[in-house]
């Protein structure tokens, strides 16, 4: 083991994960890449490797199995210095309307597990004194929409979930960031009509995390235009919101 | 179904595009009439498929790298801006780059791109070691110049039309810094140019700017660029030995009235670069590598530019007999007619390395015409004197030449035929361009 820090990626394999992997790796860290698929994560481990020699790890990692989760932590060579849940599933938000397995599923991605596992890492990181936590939620935890509030709402637990650890974390030590990303094109929005000004590159993403880290930021709107929009949107009085289409 | 274009937005057709992810999934994509497309930087209709376009910029990983060699193995989605960007601060770069960074590996090895260093270093395809290929009939292949050696010399070159290339091995050329010691001249008319770029010959880079505005005695009148790799002990104290590459952030936010580009404001723009241009002539200096091989990368989307229309770019090479009398001929044609682009680009070119590559021994005209007016039959004029002279244009480039004057221009192309029909005999893999210009109809 290199004295380098680490930063592990639990859903290592989406688009938004490699690219805060490679950030990271640039950047001079070691890498931990977390995944229900350990085998399809090694080309990337691959990847970054051969860009930046660094040492990277691979970990199965499921964010449904809950269960596994004290295990899955105790069981890392080394506890990592960051630690990043990118892990969400977007989901398929008619469906989830009358389908509850379906809707289970998205609450559970997108709150129980990623939250579970990151309060077992602040757990840690607070009896350690250090360490940073990166959450990435979503604009669309800020305000419920009609054509996607099963997601949202999920996101918007998990955003007050950091918010709260946040609070408690910093008088130890630790160091708490929620990303925002808005529209990202990646694998999970595919084939979406996306606002062009309002979307970003998967890279730019990563870069945002690992300067969050680095610059100890809380709350980063991966484009700044999301942080106005999601102001006004915040703002508008349910009676006028629920008129609107968006 | 999608519409797309290639970067000089026409022409703009249907096509229904796919992004795999895996391997697994790009032979799924495939059926009749697909072939890949890189970062769409190619000009006309060669990475939109006849039916399908597979879309390669979701594979950029890097396999493998090995210092000791200079050899990368990566994915054919990678562009080549992530190559700089990844190996340029350990000391390496590719060793031929187009005038953006923005285009794939994949595309580089189709097109066999050439750079400012094709007269002495050749094109992409000679630094690629091997490629492995997905070819239409659902193989998939290493190709090498001693395996399966035709598939290699007709892949490079083969604007994508023998098969998917998923990965490849590239030799990467060792840089002790990122910038170039840079040499400006000014040639007064078109014969000073042509003797500045021979006498530049020996100049690892070389290229020429063309006032085409520029009538009469001044016609030809440029700039000629010449440039070094700067060694470390070249540079300012305390510079750092790799430049940072900036994302283009500034884009063109909306497609320009085609009135902002005439003849006016066309003359007046290249009066003022060359000005410019001339007061940095004489002495060297040492500028980063991103100005200096990608001068157009610093505006986003300047295609926009050109209005929505579109614009074309023609570019041929004329054999070294015949290129003095030609190329006055067009650059006379061009001036008289006023629209042509901003600038033009004059180089020298060696031999090109795979059976259909573009380059061959003589100089390389590139301009850029907005789509308007008779454009059409002024450019098919211009191909009479380029196939007069023995000459030929540059698929990545090309959205309308006849294939009386394609066939004319590649006299290789019946082998390069006969082994595409080899690796894929019911003609799977079919672009726009292929049906425009090779495939029975
Ligand atoms: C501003 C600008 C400057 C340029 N300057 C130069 C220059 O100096 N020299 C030069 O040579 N060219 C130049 N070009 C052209 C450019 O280098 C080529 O068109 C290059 O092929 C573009 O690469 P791409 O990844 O965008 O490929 P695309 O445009 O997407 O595709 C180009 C061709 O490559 C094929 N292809 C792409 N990926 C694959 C794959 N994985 N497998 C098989 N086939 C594939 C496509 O089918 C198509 O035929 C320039 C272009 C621009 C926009």
């Amino acid at each position: 083991m290199t004295s380098r820090k680490i930063a592990l990626v639990l859903g290592g394999s989406s688009d938004i994960g490699r690219a805060a992997a490679r950030a990271f790796a640039r950047a001079g860290y070691d890498v931990g890449l977390a995944g229900r698929d350990v085998t399809a994560l090694e080309p990337d481990a691959a990847d970054l490797r051969a860009r930046y020699n660094v040492e990277v790890g691979l970990y199965k990692f499921d964010v449904l199995d809950t269960a596994s989760f004290d295990g899955f932590v105790s069981g890392l060579p080394v506890l990592p210095d960051v630690i990043i849940s990118i892990v969400g599933l977007l989901g398929v938000q008619q469906n989830a309307e009358s389908d509850l397995a379906h809707a289970t599923t998205i609450m559970r991605s997108n709150y129980e597990g990623p939250s579970l596992i990151l309060g077992l890492f602040a757990e840690k990181f607070l009896a350690r004194g250090t360490g940073t936590i990166v959450g990435v939620s979503s604009v669309a935890g800020d305000r419920g929409r009609a054509s996607n509030y099963v997601y949202g709402s999920a996101k918007a637990g998990f955003s007050a979930f950091l918010s709260g650890l946040r609070a408690r974390a910093s008088r130890g030590g630790v160091h708490v960031v929620t990303v925002k990303p808005g529209f990202v094109r990646t694998k999970m929005t595919e084939g979406m009509k996306l606002i062009g000004p309002l979307t970003v590159e998967a890279p730019v993403v990563g870069d945002a995390i690992l300067n969050a880290v680095e610059n100890k930021t809380d709350v980063v709107y991966v484009s700044g235009k999301w942080r106005l929009v999601m102001l006004i949107m915040k703002a508008l009085p349910e009676a006028v919101f629920k008129k609107l289409k968006f | 179904m999608t519409l797309v274009s290639g970067w000089g937005r026409f022409p703009v057709v249907d096509s229904d595009v796919l992004r795999p992810r895996s391997f697994a999934a790009v032979d799924e994509a495939v059926m009749a009439g697909s072939v890949a497309r890189g970062n769409g930087r190619a000009y006309g209709d060669a990475a939109i498929g006849a039916v399908r376009t597979i879309g390669m910029t979701g594979f950029d990983r890097v396999r493998s790298f090995d210092a000791a060699t200079a050899r990368v193995r990566l994915e054919a989605g990678v562009l080549l801006s992530d190559l700089i960007d990844t190996f340029g601060p350990r000391g390496f770069l590719p060793f031929v780059v187009p005038g953006t960074r923005f285009v794939s590996v994949g595309g580089a090895i189709a097109a066999d791109v050439h750079g400012k260093n094709h007269h002495c270093e050749g094109g992409f395809g000679r630094y690629v070691d091997s490629i492995l290929l997905r070819t239409g009939q659902g193989e998939v292949i290493e190709a090498s110049r001693e395996q399966n050696s035709d598939a290699f010399f007709a892949t490079i070159g083969g604007m994508g039309l023998t098969g998917i290339i998923l990965e490849a091995t590239l030799r990467l050329r060792r840089a002790e810094t990122g910038w170039i010691r840079e040499r400006v001249i000014c040639a007064s008319d078109l014969d000073a140019a042509m003797r500045a770029l021979d006498a530049g010959d020996s100049a690892t880079y070389s290229v020429a700017w063309i006032d085409c505005a520029a009538r009469g005695r001044d016609l030809g009148r440029s700039l000629i660029y010449l440039g070094e790799h700067a060694r470390r002990d070249e540079l300012a104290d305390g510079a750092a030995a790799f430049p940072v590459g900036k994302n283009p952030g500034l884009g063109v936010p909306f497609d320009f009235p085609s009135m902002t580009l005439n003849r006016y404001s066309i003359r007046a723009f290249n009066e003022l670069y060359y000005r410019m241009g001339a007061r940095r002539a004489g002495g060297s200096h040492v500028v980063s590598l991103y100005p200096y091989f990608f001068p157009l990368d610093a505006i986003a989307e300047w295609n926009r530019i050109y209005g929505r229309r579109g614009f074309l770019q023609h570019q041929c090479v004329i054999p070294e007999a015949s290129a003095r009398a030609v190329l006055a001929d067009i650059l006379d044609r061009v001036a008289r007619r006023g629209d042509a682009s901003f600038l033009a680009v004059l180089k020298k070119l060696g031999q090109g390395d795979g059976i259909l590559s573009f380059p061959l021994p003589g100089y390389t005209l590139a301009l850029d015409f907005p789509v308007k007016g008779d454009i059409l039959n002024f450019l098919d004029e211009i191909d009479r004197l380029v196939v007069g002279a023995g000459g030929r244009l540059y698929l990545a480039k090309d959205a309308r030449q006849a294939r009386a004057t394609f066939e004319a221009g590649y006299p290789a192309l019946s082998r390069f035929n006969a082994i595409r029909k080899s690796l894929d005999p019911a003609c799977n893999i079919r672009s726009k361009l292929s049906q425009r210009l090779f495939d029975e109809v």
